[in-house]
């Protein structure tokens, strides 16, 4: 385990590859590699049975769980991108998931069941993009007010918001 | 019997009025009301900590009960969702009561231009005294205590008349959205309703 | 009423009419910053949680998508602004990364010196808050007297005490001076005698045992499933550092351990931290005594960061490549590409996914905060506790709402 990047385990990844190919029989997965770094991208309609597919292969956390607005990315098909950083503890092994969402249905079934750490991470992504988890234990807005209309890191929403931020009541020395 | 008694006394007889009497005690014993939010609140400590140790300047009885506080110190970036939390705290301390806007976030927003940080606490609630940085020294902090500490001596009164005369509210105005498009329109810019984000 | 009971799913109404419910927050003092939490007690005792985030969020991954590389530094301070430097080396490390740059010596030393200070930034106003919070102010103090030490080390490199934003793609702002070295040296020579002063009120004090130790405890298989790291995790026994596992910076030419504990409560917590304060002295130590010589900017031609500034105003070439670093329409140009990239931030593990869209400037800037998985198993650790103990969960796990809630 010592002295080990994630950049410098070639046999590992490849075992964990053959694995989740037997596991997940007719499901198409695409590898890539960027600067030592495996990616695999799944198609969305398998989204629950390739979750449980990667923790039985032994990616026993999920370290992080976000998504990417693609509206302005370029030569692309798809809306949405949900990303699953995953990671196995014992080995340190890291593997990136993706899956690719379209407008307008944005319902996807929820990881919370496979990894309970993804609890809040799917109510940031709702938050931040519109992303339904159905499954979700409870399920609303994490960090902004529960009566705020818009998803903000959504491409075409402005940095500056529309106008939310002004929206208050003043309260005068004289009331106060 | 006059005599006599000026006699004991000697130069131990001073005269003023009650509200300057008042403005001293109030100005030298500020119990601060630390609003601390972000990194602003860590230099609030280090100002109250072993160092810079604010309790020199008569004001270290931090107090975190806003009924036993007569100074608000908004320490660090206030968002939307925290604005109605301090407006409310701010109307629960009892008068009279100061306010100071420690560092650029609660000044103006600062450096988080963005859809959820407020534009400057002060456009929704009265501040006394600005403090400038991201975040300021504790230094800073501690001279602009000492300048409230001013203010207060120069013009308090004792029933607090001078805060009944300011009605208005004292902060820059709201961003006048419509005043805006009229004008983009006199000049010409057709504007595509669809596109068109005022605030961008 | 024993956990168990309530529990049970034919509990009467008149049973339950006895819970009572109380907002903690979003405005008090053992929040240390801005949070809310909806407590279910039963008397003294936490039946349940609730916790409510979001008064502190400010749009920060939206900066990170209309800010370069190099401004978004100055967003990244202040998420963590207990441990600022932290978070720039970790996102200049996820950039570079991106755009793959490898450091030179130098450069690599200076921001391992710097990352293990904010780690005992971090560390110290932890424990000495937290024990402000359980009623010992004296701590505080001494806590806040070294801390000021390592402010002043800070503002000696960036001219900033506070948020520094210190560190450029592929370098540094400045280099630092001898004079800085010094400062290090004498604050390691110092550190072992304050760290006694300070464990022996803070650990050895039975007051502060008795609240913390079989507090909030958090299984390890918990921690795991939870994405629970750094000293929280390596509390509850899952003994991972990224320093040791994926060694970035220098750390792979340092001797020092890795703290670990099997307790899973409180005290194992601030045990942990304890100890990891020790190995980043000597984590320090061994650095500021090898401090390599060189340049501080790495790439070819220097592309890769920006110029020294002594270079930018004498010479020719130097203001040239300034400005071709710093114009928007002339920066080098970044890979059409994503990377998940994290390093051992003082709390846990701070990673950042980047999305490139082949500019300088970050199409997403995701940042995965130790704090939000952390916080998300608050309401597991203080079920059954009594009320009081939310103030010592709350800073065991040392909450930071800037980066909480971004």
């Amino acid at each position: 385990m010592a002295n080990e990047t994630t950049d410098s385990k070639p046999s590992e990844i490849e075992t964990v590859k053959s694995r989740l190919v037997e596991l997940l029989p007719g499901v198409g997965l695409e590898w890539s590699e960027f600067r030592g770094q495996t990616r695999v991208v799944f198609a969305s309609g398998e989204l629950l049975r390739c979750l449980n597919a990667f923790k039985a292969a032994g990616f026993d956390q999920l370290t992080d769980l976000t998504a990417v607005d693609l509206l302005e990315y370029g030569n692309v098909d798809d809306r949405f991108e949900v990303v699953y950083c995953l990671l196995n503890v014992d080995s340190g092994l890291r593997l990136i998931a993706k899956m690719h969402l379209n407008e307008p249905d944005l319902t996807i079934p929820s990881a919370t069941s496979v990894w309970f750490g993804a609890d809040w991470l799917e109510r940031e992504v709702y938050d931040m993009y519109g992303i339904v988890f159905a499954g979700h234990p409870n399920f609303k807005r994490l960090l902004l007010p529960d009566d705020f209309q818009s998803f903000p890191l959504r491409k075409d929403y402005p940095v500056k918001g529309r106008g939310e931020r002004h929206n208050f009541p003043i309260v005068t020395r004289a009331e106060s | 019997m006059a005599t006599q008694i000026n006699k004991q006394l000697g130069d131990n007889i001073f005269l003023t009025t009650l509200d300057a009497a008042a403005s001293w005690g109030r100005a030298n014993s500020l119990w601060p009301m630390p609003f601390a939010t972000a990194c602003c609140g860590i230099e609030l400590m280090s100002t109250a900590a072993s160092k810079h140790d604010l309790s020199r300047f008569g004001s270290e009885v931090m107090r975190f009960s806003p009924r036993q506080c007569d100074l608000m110190i908004v320490a660090g970036r206030v968002v939307m969702k925290m604005l109605p939390v301090l407006q409310r705290i701010w109307l629960q301390m009892p008068e009279p009561k100061w306010c100071i806007s420690m560092g650029a976030c609660a000044c103006t927003g600062g450096v988080f231009d963005t859809y959820a940080v407020v534009q400057g606490i002060d456009r929704f609630m009265p501040v006394d005294v600005y403090v400038p940085g991201c975040p300021p020294r504790p230094e800073q902090l501690i001279r602009s205590i000492l300048d409230l500490q001013d203010k207060i001596k120069s013009g308090g009164t004792v029933n607090a008349r001078e805060f009944k005369l300011r009605i208005l509210p004292e902060g820059p105005s709201r961003f006048d959205e419509d005043e805006l498009i009229r004008i983009r329109e006199r000049n010409g810019f057709k504007l595509d309703d669809q596109k068109y984000d005022p605030v961008h | 009423m024993p956990l168990e009971l309530l529990d049970s799913p034919d509990l009467d109404e008149n049973k339950r009419e006895g819970l009572w419910t109380l907002n903690f927050g979003p405005q008090h003092p053992a929040t240390h910053t801005t949070l809310r939490l909806v407590l279910q007690l039963d008397g003294e005792m936490v039946i349940d949680a609730e916790p409510d985030i979001g008064f502190l969020h400010s749009g920060f991954e939206k900066l990170g998508e209309v800010l370069d590389f190099n401004q978004y530094v100055t967003i990244v301070d202040r998420m963590n602004y207990v441990s600022p430097m932290a978070n720039e080396i970790a996102w200049h490390h996820a950039v570079e990364k991106l755009l793959g740059i490898e450091l030179t010596p130098r450069c690599k030393y200076i921001r391992t010196i710097f990352a293990e200070l904010m780690r005992l930034h971090d560390h110290l106003l932890c424990l000495g808050t937290c024990v402000l919070d359980l009623g010992g102010a004296t701590a505080f103090m001494y806590a806040f007297n070294e801390r000021e030490t390592i402010y002043e080390i800070c503002e000696r490199a960036s001219g900033q005490r506070f948020h520094t934003s210190y560190t450029r793609v592929g370098g540094l702002l400045y280099d630092v001076t001898d004079d800085w070295v010094k400062m290090v040296k004498d604050f390691v020579r110092n550190f072992p005698r304050v760290y006694r002063d300070f464990s022996g009120l803070v650990m050895k004090n039975r007051i502060f045992v008795e609240r913390t130790r079989d507090v909030g405890v958090l299984s390890r298989e918990e921690a795991i499933a939870g994405g629970a790291t750094g000293p929280t995790a390596r509390a509850s026994g899952v003994a991972r550092d990224l320093r040791r596992d994926e060694p970035y910076l220098a750390y792979d030419d340092f001797d020092f351990d890795v703290c670990a504990s099997q307790g899973g409560d409180c005290y194992a917590r601030f045990q942990v931290r304890m100890m990891e304060m020790l190995e980043s002295v000597k984590i320090i130590e061994q650095a500021i005594d090898k401090l390599p010589q060189g340049p501080i900017f790495a790439g070819e031609a220097g592309k890769a960061g920006m110029p020294d500034k002594k270079e930018v105003y004498r010479s020719i070439e130097g203001l040239i490549h300034h400005f071709e670093s710093v114009m928007p329409n002339r920066q080098m140009a970044g890979p059409k590409d994503s990377i998940y990239a994290a390093t051992e931030s003082p709390n846990g593990e701070l990673g950042y996914y980047i999305v490139g869209d082949g500019s300088f400037r970050a199409y997403r800037a995701r940042t995965r905060p130790p704090s939000v998985l952390h916080f998300a198993l608050f309401s597991k650790l203080i079920r059954g506790c009594m009320l009081s103990d939310v103030a010592a969960v709350l800073g065991s796990i040392n909450i930071i709402a800037a980066e909480l809630d971004r």
